[in-house]
C-alpha cells in the first residue's frame, strides 16, 4: 500500500494552529524592515561614491588653473571635518536620549548635530567661495569639475540628513517622537553616521594624499 | 518590532489616538475599484500588474523602433530613415528594450510573484513599491517625450563618450536619455531595496532561505545587482548631466579628460545589467520546467548557487566589452579569463534544466515550450558568448552585427522567451482565466521562427564585416541576402507579439463561456497556486507553513518507501477558498507616491529647459515625501473591528496585531514619520 512519508489531516487547520503561524513582529532576520532598507540603501551609496571617488583620483592633476596644492586650506578644512565628525558622537547621544526616554536631551542632541552639520556646509561654501575668487571655478579644469562635484555631492547628502534631523527635532518639539519610535532616530543616525564615514575617505583622498 | 507598536489602535496606554488627518489636503484614498484604485494602490499584486502593462506598451513602440531599423536595411541604400534618424531610432529601440521593458518585466514578475512565493501579504514597504512604478512610468514617458522635443538620444544604448557631449550631440537626446534613466534609476533603487528587504524579512513561518522557490532566489540575487550597479550608473550619468547642461570636463577631451572613464562606470554597470535582465527569466523557467516535468528541480542547490555565482561574477568581467579601447594586455587577458568562467554557473544552470527535464512526464504546454525556447536559445547566445572572452576573436567581432546577434539571442531568445512562457503560466493565477493554449503553441513557434530567422543570419553578417549602428550598406559585400531574411523574420517575431496580444483579448472574451479556472490550474509545485485564481488581495488566509521546497506539491503528492509519487490529498482540499478576508490587516492605499514621483520628471524637463520647472518639480516632490512620511502607514478610519482572535486588545496595551506587513516606510528622506 502506499505509505505517506507526509501528510496532514487538513493542511489548512495545520497551518491555523501551527504555533508559528500567526507572523510575529519579529522579521525572519531579526532586523527590522527600516533599519535593514537602510543598511542596503548605504550599502548602494557606497557605490556612488566610489564611482565619484574614483572620478577625482583620475582627475585630480589638473592641465591648467590652480593646482590642489595652491588652493586647499588643509588646516580650515581639518577643522570643518573635525567639526563634522563630532557631530556624529552627538548623534549617538540623541539616539541613547531617546532610548533612555530623555526628550529633553533628545532634542539638545538632535539640535547639535544638526548644527555642527550646519558648521561643516558653512564652512565647504565658504571653502567654494574662496576656491572660486582665487580662479577655481566649476568648468576651469578636468580637476575643478571633479572636486566640486564630488565635495559638492557630499555636501547635498549632508543637506539631506540636516533636514531629517530638524524634521526629527521638530516632530519632537510636537510630542511626535515618543520612545518606541526611537528606531526611527537610530535610522537617520545610520545615515548620519555614513556620511560622516564618507567624508574621512573623501578628505583623505581629496585633500591629504599628495597627488 | 519598535515601530509597529505605534499603531493607533495599539497606543500602550490605551489613550484616545491622536492622529490628525495628514496635511489636510487630501483624504485618504478609499477607491478599491476604477481607475483611482490603481492610481493609489499599494498592492504589490496590481502594481506587478501594472508594471507589466506598462512594459508591454513600451515593447510596442521599442518593437516599432526595430521594424523601422529592419525596414531601413531592407536594401542597400535604403532611403526610409536619414543617418541621424536612424542613430536615433536604434539608440531608443535598444534603451527602450533594456530599461523599459525587460527590466520591468522582470519587476513586474517580482513585485507580483515573489511576496506571494515565500508566503508574505505584502512587500515590506508598500508605498515605496508604488513610488517606484510610477518612477519607472514617469521616466520612461519623459525618455520617449524626447521624439516630440527636437529628437531622441542618437549615441546607441550605451552613449560613448566623447560622442556623448554637446559637440557631437547637440540635440537634446541625450539629455533626455540621462535624465530619464535617472529617473528609472531611482525606481530600480527603491524597488531592490524594498524586495531584498521582503525576501529577507518576511518569508513564512518554516520558509528558511533554502526553501525558496528559485524564482524567489533569482529575484534576490537581480536585486542585490540593481543594488550594486544601478548607482554606478547614476554615477556616471550625474558626471554626463555635468558636462552637457553645466560645462564641466569630465568627458572633455580638450581638457585632458579621459573618455574610457565613461566606458568603465558604464560597463561596471552594464554588464551586472545583462545578468540581471536574464535572472528572472532563469527563476521562471525553474519554475516552469517542473512543473511540467513533474519532477522537482535538478539539483536545486546548485541552481541556486550558480545564480548566486553568477550575482558576484556579473561584477568582474565588464571590461570585455572593451578589448577593443586599448585597455592593455593584462586587462584583457584577466577579463577574458573571467568571462570564461562565467560561463561555468550559467553551464551549470543548463544542464540542471536538462535534467529536470530528463526522464520527466512532460505536458507540452505553452510554458514549457517557451521554457524550451529559452534554454536552446539561450544556449546558442551563451555559446557565441563565450567567443566574446577570447580576445582576438572579440576584437573582429566588436561592433559588428555578429554582437548584436549574441545579444539578441540572450536577451530576446533567453530573457523574452522565459518571460512570455511565464506570462502563460501565470496569467491564470493573476487574471483568473487561462490563454488559449493553441494560440499560445502558434505564437511560441512563429515566434520562434521569426526569432531565429531575423537574428541568426547575422552572426553570419557580422562574421562578413557589417558594422552595427551605421545606417546603410552597399551593395556587393553580400549582406543583401541575410538582411532581407532579418528583415523577414522581424515581422514574423512582430506579428508573433501581436498574436499574444490577440490571445489576451481572445481568452479574456472566451472565458466568459468556461468554467472559472481553479486555484492550480496547472497541478503546480510552489505555495502560490495555493492562492485562489485571481489572487485575493489579502493573498493568504491563513499563511501556510513551509516545511520543505515545493511545499505545494508535497501536500498533494507523497511518496511510497520506494519513491513512488503517490496522491495524498485532492487538489481542492490543499488549496485555499476564498475567504472575505476579514480581520486581515492591509496597507492601506496613498496618493503621496505618485505625488512624489510627479515632481521628478519636472525637474528633470526643467533641466534641460528652465530652472524655474526645477523648482516646481522640486516643491511637489518635497511635498510628496513630507505628505507621505506625515502619512501613518495604515488608515486610522479604516475598519479595525473585525480582527479575529489574536487581534489587538486595546485596553491592557498587549498590541498582537496579526500582520507585519504593513510596516511604516523610512527611507533615506522619508524618516519623519509621525507617530500614531
Amino acid at each position: 500500500m502506499a505509505e505517506t512519508v507526509y501528510a496532514h489531516e487538513s493542511v489548512a487547520q495545520a497551518d491555523a494552529h501551527a504555533a508559528a503561524a500567526h507572523i510575529e513582529h519579529d522579521t525572519n532576520t531579526g532586523i527590522s524592515n527600516t533599519k535593514l532598507a537602510m543598511w542596503l540603501f548605504l550599502a548602494s551609496e557606497c557605490l556612488l561614491f566610489g564611482g565619484l571617488i574614483t572620478t577625482y583620483i583620475l582627475y585630480r592633476n589638473p592641465l591648467e588653473g590652480p593646482t590642489p596644492h595652491e588652493i586647499y586650506d588643509i588646516p580650515f578644512t581639518s577643522t570643518s571635518s573635525f567639526i563634522l565628525l563630532m557631530s556624529s558622537l552627538t548623534m549617538v547621544l540623541a539616539v541613547s536620549a531617546i532610548e533612555r526616554g530623555d526628550h529633553q536631551r533628545l532634542r539638545v542632541w538632535l539640535g547639535a548635530t544638526a548644527l555642527l552639520g550646519a558648521t561643516f556646509i558653512a564652512g565647504q561654501v565658504y571653502e567654494f567661495t574662496v576656491f572660486y575668487r582665487e580662479g577655481l571655478g566649476f568648468t576651469t579644469s578636468r580637476f575643478s569639475s571633479a572636486f566640486y562635484t564630488l565635495t559638492g555631492f557630499h555636501g547635498v547628502h549632508v543637506t539631506v540628513g540636516i533636514i531629517m534631523l530638524v524634521s526629527l527635532l521638530v516632530l519632537s518639539l510636537r510630542g511626535k517622537l515618543p520612545e518606541h519610535r526611537s528606531e526611527t532616530v537610530e535610522v537617520v543616525g545610520l545615515y548620519w553616521h555614513f556620511v560622516d564615514i564618507v567624508w574621512i575617505f573623501i578628505f583623505a583622498v581629496v585633500y591629504l594624499v599628495p597627488s | 518590532m519598535a515601530l509597529t507598536e505605534a499603531r493607533p489602535l495599539a497606543l500602550p496606554s490605551g489613550e484616545e489616538d491622536t492622529i490628525e488627518r495628514p496635511g489636510g489636503v487630501f483624504a485618504r484614498p478609499t477607491a478599491s475599484r476604477g481607475w483611482r484604485s490603481w492610481v493609489t494602490t499599494v498592492d504589490h499584486k496590481k502594481i506587478g500588474i501594472m508594471y507589466g502593462a506598462t512594459a508591454l506598451a513600451f515593447l510596442m513602440i521599442g518593437g516599432l523602433e526595430a521594424l523601422l531599423i529592419r525596414l531601413q536595411l531592407w536594401a542597400p541604400r535604403g532611403t526610409l530613415l536619414s543617418a541621424d534618424l536612424y542613430n536615433q531610432v536604434y539608440t531608443m529601440h535598444g534603451t527602450t528594450m533594456v530599461f523599459l521593458v525587460v527590466m520591468p518585466i522582470g519587476a513586474c514578475f517580482a513585485n507580483y510573484l515573489m511576496p506571494l512565493q515565500i508566503g508574505a501579504r505584502d512587500v515590506a514597504f508598500p508605498r515605496i513599491n508604488a513610488f517606484s512604478y510610477w518612477c519607472y512610468l514617469f521616466g520612461g514617458v519623459f525618455l520617449n517625450t524626447s521624439w516630440l522635443l527636437g529628437g531622441g538620444a542618437d549615441g546607441g544604448w550605451f552613449n560613448y563618450a566623447p560622442n556623448n557631449g554637446v559637440i557631437f550631440s547637440p540635440s537634446h537626446g541625450i539629455d533626455f536619455w540621462n535624465l530619464g534613466l535617472i529617473i528609472t534609476g531611482i525606481a530600480s533603487l527603491t524597488g531592490a531595496v524594498n524586495l531584498i528587504v521582503t525576501v529577507l524579512n518576511m518569508r513564512a513561518p518554516g520558509m528558511t532561505l533554502m526553501k525558496m522557490p528559485v524564482f524567489t532566489w533569482m529575484t534576490l540575487v537581480t536585486q542585490f545587482l540593481l543594488l550594486f550597479a544601478i548607482p554606478v550608473l547614476t554615477a556616471a550619468q550625474v558626471l554626463l548631466m555635468m558636462d552637457r547642461l553645466f560645462d564641466a570636463n569630465f568627458f572633455n577631451v580638450a581638457k585632458g579628460a579621459n573618455p574610457l572613464l565613461w566606458q568603465h562606470l558604464f560597463w561596471v554597470f552594464g554588464h551586472p545589467e545583462v545578468y540581471l535582465m536574464i535572472l528572472p527569466a532563469f527563476g521562471l523557467v525553474s519554475e516552469m520546467l517542473p512543473v511540467f516535468s513533474r519532477k522537482p528541480i535538478f539539483g536545486y542547490p546548485f541552481i541556486v548557487f550558480s545564480g548566486v555565482a553568477i550575482g558576484f561574477m556579473g561584477f568582474g568581467v565588464w571590461a570585455h566589452h572593451m578589448f577593443v579601447s586599448g585597455i592593455g594586455p593584462i586587462s584583457v587577458t584577466t577579463f577574458s579569463l573571467t568571462t570564461m568562467f562565467i560561463a561555468v554557473p550559467t553551464g551549470v544552470k543548463i544542464l540542471n534544466w536538462t535534467a529536470t527535464m530528463w526522464g520527466g512526464k512532460l505536458r507540452f504546454t505553452s510554458p514549457l515550450l517557451f521554457s524550451i525556447g529559452l534554454v536552446t536559445m539561450f544556449t546558442i547566445g551563451g555559446l557565441s558568448g563565450v567567443t566574446h572572452a577570447i580576445a582576438p576573436a572579440d576584437s573582429q567581432q566588436t561592433d559588428t552585427y555578429y554582437i548584436v546577434a549574441h545579444f539578441h539571442y540572450v536577451l530576446f531568445g533567453g530573457a523574452f522567451f522565459g518571460f512570455v512562457g511565464a506570462f502563460y503560466f501565470y496569467w491564470p493565477k493573476a487574471f483568473g482565466y487561462m490563454l488559449n493554449e493553441t494560440l499560445g503553441k502558434t505564437n511560441f513557434w512563429m515566434m520562434l521562427l521569426g526569432f531565429n530567422l531575423t537574428f541568426a543570419p547575422m552572426h553570419i553578417l557580422g562574421l562578413q564585416g557589417m558594422s552595427r549602428r551605421v545606417y546603410t550598406y552597399d551593395a556587393g559585400y553580400g549582406f543583401e541576402l541575410w538582411n532581407k531574411v532579418a528583415t523577414i523574420g522581424a515581422f514574423i517575431l512582430a506579428t508573433s507579439v501581436l498574436l499574444f496580444v490577440f490571445n489576451i483579448i481572445y481568452s479574456k472574451v472566451k472565458a466568459k463561456s468556461l468554467p472559472p479556472v481553479g486555484a492550480d490550474p496547472w497541478d503546480a509545485r510552489t505555495i502560490e497556486w495555493m492562492t485562489p485564481s485571481p489572487t485575493p488581495e489579502y493573498n493568504y488566509d491563513p499563511i501556510p507553513t513551509v516545511t520543505r521546497v515545493d511545499d505545494f506539491w508535497y501536500r498533494k503528492y507523497g511518496e511510497t518507501k520506494d519513491g513512488k509519487l503517490v496522491r495524498i490529498a485532492a487538489t481542492d482540499d490543499v488549496v485555499q477558498q476564498r475567504s472575505d478576508g476579514k480581520g486581515i490587516h492591509l496597507p492601506s492605499p496613498s496618493y503621496w507616491p505618485i505625488v512624489a514621483a510627479l515632481g521628478l520628471p519636472l525637474v528633470a524637463y526643467g533641466l534641460i529647459f528652465s530652472l524655474w520647472l526645477c523648482l516646481i518639480g522640486g516643491i511637489i516632490t518635497v511635498a510628496g515625501i513630507y505628505g507621505w512620511a506625515l502619512e501613518p502607514p495604515d488608515d486610522p478610519d479604516a475598519a479595525h473591528e473585525d480582527h479575529g482572535p489574536g487581534g489587538h486588545t486595546s485596553d491592557d496595551g498587549t498590541a498582537v496585531e496579526e500582520t507585519t506587513e504593513a510596516l511604516p516606510e523610512a527611507e533615506a528622506e522619508k524618516e519623519a514619520e509621525t507617530v500614531g
